[in-house]
């Protein structure tokens, strides 16, 4: 299961309506070797999220970082709209803002925000992307090969008689699933309890 | 000329600008540290666009004191986008100016208003002059 270390793997979406934050971001993100996709809107990163133009997944966003204050959609509910979103939800959200407000960066948390960064955003913020990246990917690969060959082993049982339990199969008992359709759904359940049982504190102690 | 000498300049012509408190140091380095061989020219052009920008905002700014009633909720708007700008690139005593005009607003005080906006002003064309020079300097330097 090889989690790939070179952060240019990794494909950040940048959501800021100004033009200059926009610029700033992008070269930060690069600097820090990220693919970057920035947008001026939340509709436009729910468009970019959603849209799969040659009906498979091409472009993958592993961590998305949005202004707060923009007009229409603001970053806050760009954040409740991925995380109420089962297709989305699982994408890490990064809130920045210029205001420090405490009231603001605890919504954020609860909501499923997983860093909050003050305006102007440093280099050394970014440093604190990649582990929120990679605790995505490694549960995204577990649950793949998990459900991967726990598909094989499904097929392998019709075709077999009774057979003991292999090694793998008692690996895979923690929620029962007992078919492939709700085999998706249990794992993004699995997931979003993960997210509300999370402490917060330390991540709000990052703001000051 | 000495391409030293000319270094020499663009780096005491950079403590200035520091010192005399028109761009935030830590802001302005960071910046800089941000330029490689693929993009030589990032602060210059980051610069240029917050110009571009900002000049437009500075316009909608004046234009909401004009208008009756002052909607000062659309001058804090405009003023929030403008102060996040000034901000990024580190204009310092641009920014100041902002957070000055900012009470003003919130105060509802329309002379405050107009008084400070026109501070505001000042500070951006008076930066914009300083670092188009400072940008000359840098690219004569090479």
């Amino acid at each position: 299961m090889g989690v790939a270390a070179a952060d240019s793997e990794f494909h950040v979406l940048a959501v800021d309506d100004s033009i200059i934050d926009r610029k700033l971001i992008e070269r930060l993100l690069k600097t820090s070797s990220y693919q970057v996709t920035t947008v001026d809107s939340g509709s436009k990163a729910l468009e970019f999220l959603t849209t799969n133009p040659n009906n498979h997944q091409e472009v993958e966003v592993n961590l998305v970082i949005t202004d707060y204050c923009m007009p229409g959609m603001t970053g806050y509910d760009l954040l409740k709209k991925i995380k109420e979103s089962s297709l989305l939800r699982n994408i890490p959200v990064v809130i920045m803002s210029s205001e420090n407000v405490p009231s603001r960066i605890s919504r954020c948390l609860e909501e499923g925000a997983e860093e909050f960064f003050l305006k102007p955003v440093q280099l050394s913020d970014l440093n604190k992307l990649r582990p929120h990246i990679l605790k995505t990917k490694i549960k995204h690969q577990k649950q793949q090969v998990q459900g991967e060959a726990k598909q094989e082993e499904e097929e392998e049982e019709e075709k077999s008689e009774f057979e003991s339990p292999t090694q793998q199969e008692q690996q895979q008992r923690q929620p029962q699933q007992p078919d492939n359709n709700k085999r998706k759904a249990a794992m993004e359940e699995e997931l979003s309890t993960d997210r509300t049982t999370r402490p917060r504190y330390n991540d709000i102690a990052t703001v000051v | 000329m000495d391409r030293n000498h000319l270094l020499r300049q663009v780096a005491y012509m950079k403590n200035s600008l520091f010192d005399q408190g028109y761009l935030d140091r830590e802001q302005f380095t960071q910046l800089e540290e941000l330029q490689d061989d693929a993009n030589p020219n990032f602060v210059e052009e980051i610069v240029t666009l917050y110009y571009n920008d900002s000049a437009r905002l500075i316009q909608n700014m004046e234009q909401t004191l004009v208008n009756r009633p002052i909607d000062f909720v659309r001058l804090e708007e405009i003023l929030h986008q403008f102060k996040g700008s000034s901000s990024s690139i580190g204009a310092k005593k641009v920014n100041d100016a902002c957070t000055q005009l900012k009470e003003y607003c919130s105060a509802e005080n329309t002379e405050g208003c107009s008084r400070t906006l026109q501070l505001v002003k000042q500070e951006h064309a008076v930066l914009r002059t300083r670092l188009e020079t400072y940008f000359q300097m840098v690219r004569e330097a090479g």
